[in-house]
Parts: C-alpha cells; sequence; structure tokens
C-alpha cells in the first residue's frame, strides 16, 4: 500500500515537473495516435458513406462483417503487420519494422472497422425526413452527401473519438511493430504510453508506470471530454 | 492594386522559403545522415542498462544511432533470421552456432561473460542451498511434485538464453524436459516475459527461479529473493555479438555493424563492461571477455580480432 501511495506521489512530480522523457513519450503516443487516426477518418468516412447509401449486392453481410471486425483483436494486427513488413515479408524492402510508421500502419488498420461501422451508423440514424427533403428540393448528389454529412457531424465525430481512443490505449500491435525502442532521437523512438507502461511495470519501475498511466488516462478522458463538449453545444 | 501588393509579397515570401529551403540542404555543416544500428539484444543485457550505458558513447564516437530491441535470445534471432536487425547480441551457443551454420550471421565476438544463478525465497523451502545445480534442481522437483507443498519454480519459458539454459540443467539433471518438467505440476509455472518480469512474478510468488547474475543484481533492491546456488559449471553464460549476413541480406548496414561489434571487444569498452555496477551493487555485473577466453571455453580470435 505505502508503495501505492508513494508512487503516485512521485508520478504526480513527475508530471507537474513535465519530467522530458515522460513527456516524450506522451507526445510520441499522441502523434501516432493521431496520425493513425487521420488516415483512418479520411478512409473510413468516404467508405461508411459509399457502403450505407450505396445498393449493391452482399451490402448487409459487409456490414455484417464490419462490425465482426470491432473486436478485432490488437495482437492480430500486430501480427499481421509484422508478417507484412517484416524484411522477409512482402513489404520488406521498405525497411518499416521497428519504426513510428509501422506503428501508424498498424493503429490505422486497426481502428478502421470500428470507424466504418460507426460512420455507416451514424449516417443510417439521420432522420429519412431529413433525406427526403433534400431530395425533394433537388439536390444533387454532391450537395446531399455534403448535407447528410453536416446532419451527421457529432456522431461522425463520436466514431473519429472512438477510434482515436482505441488506438492510444493499444499496447499488443504497438509492441509487436514497434519493438519499444528508445533511441536518442525523438521520430527512430517507438516507445509510447503503452509500451512504457508495460515495460517499467515489468521492470518494477511502479512510479514511472503510475505517471505515464495517469497521463494516458488523461489524454483518453480529454478526448472524450472535448468531443462531449462540441456535441453539445 | 492592393490586393496585387498583397500576391507579390506573399510570392516574394514564397520564393525565399524555397532559398531557403535549397541553401539549408547544400550548405548544412551536418551533411552526412546519422547511420543507424539496429540491434536485437536479450533482455538481460538491455536491463541491466549496460546498453544504456555504452550506447551514447557509441553514438559520438560513430555519428551513428542505435536502436535497440530488447527480447528472449529467440525472439532476437527470429528478427536476425528475417533479416529485421543488422546486430545480433545473445547469449545461447548451442543456438548461436546453428544460426551462424544456417548462414544468417557472420563474425561472432564475445565480449562479455558472468554466471546464472539459482535464486530463491530465503526460507528456501526446498532446501537447496548450496547444493550443485542439477542436484538442486531435482531436489525442487521432488518437493515441488509432493502433496501440498509450497515449493514453486517460474521459468522463463520463453525461449531466451536463459530458459535454454533452464533446459540444459534439467537435461545434465537427467530429466526429459517437456515430459518430465513442463506441466508435470503447479510447482513449474512458466512466465513466458523477460528476465526482469520474470524475477518481479518470482518474488510474489515467493518462488524459485534461474536468471542472469547481472538482471538479478540490478533488481535486487527490489526483491526479497536470495541466491541459493551459484555454483557449477554448467553455470556460465557467454555473451556474444554477431552481425547480420549482408550476403543473406545486402542492404544490412554493414559498416555501423562492424563498428559496433569492433566496438564491444574494443580495450575501452571491455574495461567499461568490467566495471559497470561495481560503484551501484559492489560488484561487476558481468566480466570481461577480453582476457578469459580460455576459462569461458572460446577461441583468442573471438574476443580479440577485429572484424574486417
Amino acid at each position: 500500500m505505502y508503495e501505492i501511495i508513494e508512487g503516485f506521489i512521485e508520478a504526480i512530480r513527475l508530471i507537474v515537473t513535465l519530467d522530458p522523457d515522460v513527456m516524450a513519450i506522451a507526445a510520441r503516443s499522441i502523434i501516432v495516435s493521431l496520425t493513425a487516426t487521420i488516415f483512418a477518418t479520411l478512409i473510413a468516412i468516404p467508405l461508411g458513406a459509399a457502403i450505407n447509401f450505396g445498393t449493391f449486392p452482399g451490402r448487409k453481410s459487409l456490414i455484417n462483417l464490419i462490425q465482426t471486425l470491432y473486436s478485432l483483436p490488437t495482437v492480430i494486427v500486430g501480427l499481421l503487420i509484422f508478417l507484412l513488413i517484416s524484411r522477409v515479408g512482402p513489404f520488406g524492402s521498405l525497411r518499416l519494422l521497428f519504426t513510428p510508421t509501422a506503428m501508424v500502419i498498424a493503429q490505422t488498420v486497426l481502428i478502421l472497422p470500428i470507424m466504418t461501422g460507426l460512420t455507416i451508423s451514424a449516417l443510417s440514424g439521420i432522420d429519412p425526413v431529413v433525406r427526403d427533403t433534400l431530395y425533394s428540393l433537388g439536390a444533387t448528389r454532391l450537395q446531399f452527401l455534403v448535407n447528410i454529412m453536416k446532419e451527421a457531424r457529432f456522431a461522425i465525430l463520436a466514431a473519429v473519438a472512438v477510434g482515436f481512443g482505441r488506438a492510444i490505449s493499444e499496447v499488443g500491435a504497438a509492441i509487436l511493430v514497434g519493438g519499444n525502442i528508445m533511441a536518442s532521437s525523438f521520430a527512430s523512438s517507438t516507445r509510447v504510453l503503452t509500451t512504457a507502461i508495460s515495460l517499467e511495470t515489468s521492470m518494477g519501475n511502479i512510479p514511472q508506470s503510475i505517471a505515464l498511466g495517469l497521463v494516458l488516462l488523461a489524454i483518453a478522458l480529454g478526448v472524450n471530454l472535448a468531443i462531449t463538449t462540441v456535441q453539445h453545444r | 492594386m492592393q490586393r496585387r501588393t498583397v500576391f507579390a509579397v506573399a510570392a516574394v515570401m514564397v520564393a525565399l522559403l524555397f532559398i531557403c529551403g535549397c541553401t539549408g540542404t547544400t550548405t548544412d555543416p551536418t551533411p552526412v545522415e546519422k547511420q543507424q544500428l539496429r540491434i536485437a539484444t536479450t533482455t538481460s543485457l538491455y536491463d541491466t542498462k549496460l546498453l544504456d550505458h555504452l550506447t551514447p558513447i557509441f553514438e559520438e564516437q560513430y555519428n551513428a544511432e542505435v536502436l535497440i530491441v530488447s527480447a528472449g535470445t529467440g525472439k532476437a534471432i527470429e528478427y536476425g533470421q528475417n533479416g529485421d536487425v543488422d546486430v545480433l547480441m545473445v547469449h545461447d551457443r548451442a543456438r548461436e552456432d546453428a544460426f551462424l551454420a544456417d548462414g544468417y550471421g557472420t563474425d561472432r565476438r564475445v565480449f562479455a561473460y558472468n554466471y546464472f544463478v539459482l535464486i530463491g525465497p530465503e526460507s528456501d523451502p526446498a532446501g537447496i542451498k548450496g547444493m550443485q545445480p542439477e542436484a538442486a534442481f531435482t531436489t525442487i522437483r521432488e518437493t515441488g511434485m509432493a502433496d501440498g507443498s509450497d515449493v514453486v519454480f517460474v521459468s522463463r519459458g520463453d525461449a531466451s538464453g536463459t530458459h535454454s539454459k533452464e533446459k540444459a540443467i534439467w537435461k545434465g539433471a537427467g530429466f526429459n524436459y517437456s515430459a518430465d518438467v513442463q506441466g508435470s505440476g503447479d510447482w513449474y509455472q512458466e512466465a513466458g516475459t523477460g528476465m526482469g518480469a520474470t524475477l518481479t512474478m518470482a518474488n510474489e510468488k515467493q518462488a524459485y527461479t534461474l536468471s542472469d547474475i547481472g538482471t538479478y543484481l540490478a533488481y535486487k533492491g527490489d526483491l526479497e529473493l536470495v541466491t541459493l546456488v551459484d555454483e557449477g559449471d554448467i553455470l556460465l553464460n557467454v555473451y556474444c555479438a554477431m552481425q547480420i549476413n549482408p550476403e543473406k541480406y545486402p542492404d544490412t548496414n554493414t559498416t555501423v555493424a562492424k563498428d559496433w561489434i569492433n566496438f564491444m571487444i574494443s580495450d575501452d569498452v571491455q574495461e567499461e563492461i568490467a566495471s559497470f555496477g561495481v560503484d551501484q551493487y559492489g560488484q561487476p555485473l558481468f566480466y570481461a571477455a577480453q582476457n578469459d577466453w580460455e576459462k569461458i571455453g572460446v577461441t583468442e580470435a573471438e574476443v580479440k580480432d577485429p572484424v574486417l
């Protein structure tokens, strides 16, 4: 018990003094996960719209499949990306293994299904009256899409937030394809909050783990708080 | 008119930016990009912070950046086989030999050694203190399998060099590892993780475990476990570095890889290794291989000849 309290005090000290190690790891976490979320957003929203408004055979099954992939285990994604980008894999010549880029790829793949699925739900949840009105006013296809998106923006924003949350809290894939490297330059390091917590705990550095955990928690809560605030405005 | 001025100013600024950008790349004082060296290493070298201590010295001397992936020897060797790293630093002679024989690695150099120790709770429920390693293992197994016993052995269980050594000791004690030891009862538990984490786990469970002395000393402050067996030839632990064969993977960073291996066997670094941890732990975590090659059963060339 004493160790936990002591850990918390030390953790708070590390945070308020802006400990450079903790800050670098937190910054890297945010950069990697944010990049992944941006890529996933650029793919998931158009894809979600195409599936929601499209009429093609197997549409229902595709939506079912996407929803099943919500629970895609992170280590499976990690393993898959590892096999693809390891030197002996099909994309080995790009030498991506153990780089932040690899982590971005893995996280993008991981959050793509959930963001696409939530986009579909967001769009399909729009009041049919809105759609009918747009049609009856003679909106072009583009005008129609833009207005529907506007209508669904809060739900889509929530999809983005969920995606980011899943990306930043993920550890399995990050450690498999990133390697948890602490290098002398910021850009070559692949140690993020989750992998650092895993390592520090295994090394018995509990205060460091608690500090990193608090930062991670703060980021996750902060993002959701921001989204909720925007939605209620 | 006004809009045109704004446009002109903007154009000039963009042009300036381009010029600065171009001159920036041509007259940069450090035009050579830092070479990256990727090392896959066993957890013991990483968890003791020996590599944290040595890499800044190397980075400074060779204008390189060292990227370290720490994993058990088994996993590290796999990274090497896939050519995902430039240098491999491990401690498992049999698998190193196979790695070299299969043409994945070259230029094996031995840079350090120390000993494995069998550690456990101070109360020593199996009563193995001071035994030979093989006898101690046999006793742990026997008491562990007896009814109502509180004897537990935590194994790395992760195909690491330490795990290999543990299997070798079981074999030396006359057991078939997969039939007689693994899964033979609750007394034998596989952690499936690095040395540091395994020590922490053994401490929680008040269990016996096999550890390299370096990691044990580095963690000792947080542990209640004590050394019970530390003598026996089988406990010798030899660390080597080798290069991934450039013939197999031509775009491996050969130059820096060779620099690193030569750096590890250089006189200065050998001294660093021999003195590393003495201040903090009262004894070295590793011994330099340089002058003890005979004692640790390797050739003089393997500890002294620079890689060309």
